[in-house]
């Protein structure tokens, strides 16, 4: 297996949420997360950017049942 | 007019008042989803025209399969995608220039490939509250618009308009492997932007 640093374990977090990983991609992502803090912040972070563009048309598309919004 | 055999069908084709009313409420959210998509107030103002006016003239044709928003929501996306075409038809697409973009990727990572000191990431809390809070989507926005053009564009396609990488290829004229590098890029400055604006408010 390759180890990875994080620049390029970044480069990898990224890429997984555009197309599937490589078995070798895959094991590269996970040994570097399982060590490494950071990187598993910056991964949860690309995922809440991912899950937020979703999250702002779902926002934008929500009925208008109350213009103050904050149904749960 | 009233000969015609399909008339009886012209009460159903105008937008109820509910739906005027909808219609209405749903605009500016509209403009500003259109507006991070094209980054140009004007165009973005002519698509959800264009959006709006498709809305009523097919009223007929929404189902009720999803909310009618969001049906709304799939017509501006297609009107966005022509718009997109159209930019890119009259060259109006900036070329691939790096506008110190590398230059401040180099800055979040030592020449050892770590994290440096500044850019290293740092907690922003609990997920699903970031995404119900209203601050982050004023940062959201504001990093948004601070994102260089062309990153921007490929970013938005992917990630707002949930375009895959493929099709992304095929509508701006690069490669797969370039457009991952383009968002790869484009994640980690907004990241770095989110974090800088997201936490200083937070902390505030």
């Amino acid at each position: 297996m390759r180890m990875v640093m994080c620049r390029e374990a970044t480069r990898l977090m990224s890429k997984n949420l555009d197309a599937p990983l490589g078995f070798q991609e895959r094991m590269s992502l996970k040994f570097h997360l399982a060590m490494c803090g950071a990187c598993r912040k910056c991964n949860q972070q690309f995922q809440l950017i991912h899950d937020a563009g979703k999250a702002f048309e779902e926002k934008a598309s929500s009925p208008p049942f109350d213009t103050n919004d904050q149904t749960t | 007019m009233a000969s015609w055999p399909d008339s009886s069908q012209s009460d159903t084709s105008k937008p109820s008042a509910e739906r005027q009313r909808r219609l209405a409420a749903v605009r500016p959210r509209l403009l500003a989803f259109a507006r991070l998509q094209l980054r140009d107030a004007s165009e973005a103002d002519d698509v959800v025209q264009e959006a709006l006016i498709t809305a009523v003239e097919k009223n007929a044709r929404f189902e009720g399969k999803s909310g009618y928003e969001t049906w709304v929501f799939g017509i501006l996306k297609n009107k966005i995608l022509d718009a997109l075409r159209a930019q890119k038809r009259h060259g109006k697409w900036q070329p691939w220039s790096d506008d110190g973009v590398e230059a401040a990727i180099e800055q979040q990572f030592q020449s050892s490939g770590r994290w440096t000191d500044v850019a290293r990431p740092s907690s922003w809390g609990d997920p699903e509250n970031t995404l119900f809070s209203e601050r982050f989507w004023q940062v959201f926005d504001s990093c948004m618009i601070a994102l260089p053009d062309n990153i921007a564009k490929i970013f938005t396609m992917r990630e707002l308009m949930g375009l895959s990488t493929h099709q992304i290829c095929e509508e701006a004229g690069i490669k797969e492997n370039n457009c991952w590098v383009i968002l790869h890029r484009g994640r980690l400055l907004l990241r770095a932007c989110l974090e800088k604006g997201w936490l200083s408010e937070a902390n505030k």
